[in-house]
């Protein structure tokens, strides 16, 4: 593996990530993306001069919708997925910037 | 202060756009309806739903980039911003980085203008100046839900109605200077936006609001100075505040010796200063990517030709021609085209006939007062330019008088009644039989030997009181101007 992901750079991905990881997880995932990495820089010794980058792997273009209302009330079923629900709402810990 | 300093301000402008259904799914994008009842699992994030992009979103976001002169690109895509807060349930927003849909435009900004409120309250007018203010881009982007925050509990509540409504972003270039130039930007921006129909604009209810980057510099000094980014600014008033308020703290800052800190700051408009939010040290990585989910959008020339083709006149190129076209006062200019609404009601009752002073009499009297009594916009007018042609005829051809003429046009604002059937139905119309009114008259005579002789003895005024009693007896249906002569001939 050329690629060494460090202590510091795991514990940083994993507070992106909101994931917490045992000691072992840790040594896991810091082999995992490194050789992700890796795949990375092989892919960099392709000569890529003059080649668009690619926006999307399907071909396709202009997927649109028109501009009309086509969903209704459905406020119990949508909150059916809350974890806690007040007033009509999903209730979360108290959450302030 | 030894050292002269000069302020650098760029703009970030969010603006929500006036579609009927949200960015990526069919939920109304109506303001106001009880808590997740325009929702669904695209707009909350449910894992497995699809996001399919509203083509009237790419729309507006082009009429606006052409309208300040950008370049369209022609093949933009979207990308994930990502972050984790209760009011984005998908823990990404929707957002572009790499291909937004528009780049490189700029807007003319008019400096010195003193606006009809500012003449009112006496300021002078000065010298006009001319600037440009160039935009870096405009992307396309989804709203956030709102969070409501218990004072008690120990929670927060969401909403989410407002989560996937459809924003533009325009981020300017950090040409603005003073305070007064950040207004200008944005009051051109916001009647460009107004007069596309894009968006109401409004920044008290959120649909337009600007976070402001300043930093300061000594004149002279061609490197930027260190930039603070404020945000909740939901007035002019306020803007204006934070701008001074902010230009002051940094330059204390380095007059006595200090750096100033790239943060975000949120401004407190009731204690007039603003306080950091974030610094640089934990900013959010946000780890953007494309968003596979969204396939690129490919924008045409005859797409973008058929949108410029659709742009309407705009306030500055308006204004011009009024004051070829109208003969009507500068002032009453200025007000008639704040709204495009407005506008293209005096221009088609002006066409339908009606005398151009009249028509913006009655736009800038009795409409203004009753917009202001209701608290409404302009563009919710609803009486029709050819009721209002209809009403100034009336009164032109002596029907009904101005009074009455007020009361009708009341009921017209409220539901575009038609005058002349209104006038009819409650039978407004005005005595014009000279005969009757000659009664009228010699009776009042009559029973005011006293008015008769103050206005024989000289007292023109008195003859007021004797045209008000006729008036009254007359129920309202009589010409003033009739009165006053028929009344000074038998007095004579």
């Amino acid at each position: 593996m050329a690629n060494i992901i460090s202590d510091e750079t795991i514990e940083y991905v994993g507070i992106l990530s909101k994931l917490k990881l045992n000691d072992e997880q840790k040594e896991q995932a810091k082999k995992d993306l490194a050789q992700m990495l890796d795949y990375i820089d092989k892919l960099g010794e392709l000569d890529t001069e003059g080649v668009e980058p690619m926006t999307h792997v399907h071909p396709d273009v202009n997927a649109f919708r028109e501009d009309v209302v086509t969903n209704g009330d459905d406020h119990e079923a949508i909150l059916s997925n809350a974890p806690e629900e007040r007033e009509q709402a999903f209730a979360v810990p108290r959450t302030f910037d | 202060m030894s050292k002269e300093y000069e302020t650098v301000i760029g703009l970030e402008v969010h603006v929500e756009l006036a579609t009927k259904t949200k960015i990526f799914c069919g939920c109304s994008t109506a303001f106001g309806g009880a808590p997740n009842t325009h929702t669904c699992p695209v707009c909350t994030g449910m894992p497995g739903s699809l996001p399919v992009l509203n083509k009237q979103v790419v729309e507006y976001a082009m009429a606006v980039g052409l309208a300040t002169n950008c370049e369209i690109t022609r093949h933009c895509k979207f990308d994930r911003k990502n972050y984790f807060y209760p009011d984005n349930p998908q823990n990404y927003q929707i957002s572009q980085l790499y291909l937004p849909i528009c780049r490189n435009g700029h807007v003319d900004i008019e400096l010195g203008r003193v606006s009809v409120n500012q003449k009112n309250a006496g300021k002078e007018a000065g010298e006009i100046r001319h600037k440009q203010v160039r935009i870096h881009e405009i992307h396309m982007e989804e709203d956030a839900g709102k969070l409501i925050h218990d004072e008690w509990a120990d929670e927060s509540l969401v909403d989410y109605n407002r989560s996937g409504v459809p924003l533009i972003e325009i981020v300017s270039e950090p040409d603005m200077r003073s305070a007064e130039e950040v207004i200008a930007y944005l009051e051109t921006l916001r009647q460009t936006i107004q007069y596309l129909g894009a968006s109401d604009c409004k920044l008290q209810e959120g649909s337009m609001r600007a976070d402001v980057n300043l930093s300061v510099r000594e004149v002279g000094s061609t490197e930027f100075g260190t930039r603070t980014e404020m945000k909740n600014l939901n007035s002019f008033t306020s803007i204006t505040h934070a701008i001074e308020n902010e230009r002051e703290r940094q330059i204390d800052i380095i007059e006595s010796g200090g750096k100033v800190v790239q943060e975000t700051r949120r401004f407190d408009d009731a204690k007039g200063e603003s306080y950091a939010m974030r610094s640089k040290e934990d900013a959010q990585d946000y780890r953007y990517f494309p968003d596979p989910d969204l396939i690129p959008v490919d924008i045409s020339d005859e797409w973008i030709e058929r949108v410029k083709a659709a742009q309407p006149e705009f306030r500055p190129a308006k204004i011009e021609r009024y004051k070829e076209e109208y003969g009507i006062p500068d002032y009453d200019i200025e007000l008639i085209t704040q709204s495009k609404r407005m506008a293209d009601i005096f221009e088609e009752s002006v066409r339908l006939g009606a005398d151009a002073k009249k028509v913006s009499n009655w736009l800038m009297v009795e409409t203004m007062r009753l917009l202001k009594e209701k608290n409404m916009d302009a563009d919710k007018l609803v009486f029709s330019p050819a009721h209002l042609a209809k009403l100034v005829e009336l009164v032109d051809k002596k029907v009904i008088n101005n009074n009455t003429a007020k009361e009708v046009f009341a009921q017209m604002f409220e539901d575009d009644t038609d005058p002349v059937k209104y006038v009819e139905e409650h039978g407004l119309k005005q005595e014009n039989d000279s005969g009757a009114i000659k009664e009228i008259c010699s009776a009042v005579i009559e029973a005011n030997p006293k008015s008769v002789e103050d206005y024989k003895g000289g007292k023109e005024k008195a003859i007021g009181f004797l045209v008000g009693q006729v008036m009254k007896q007359a129920k309202g249906k009589a010409d003033p101007g009739t009165v006053n002569e028929i009344l000074k001939e038998l007095l004579s």
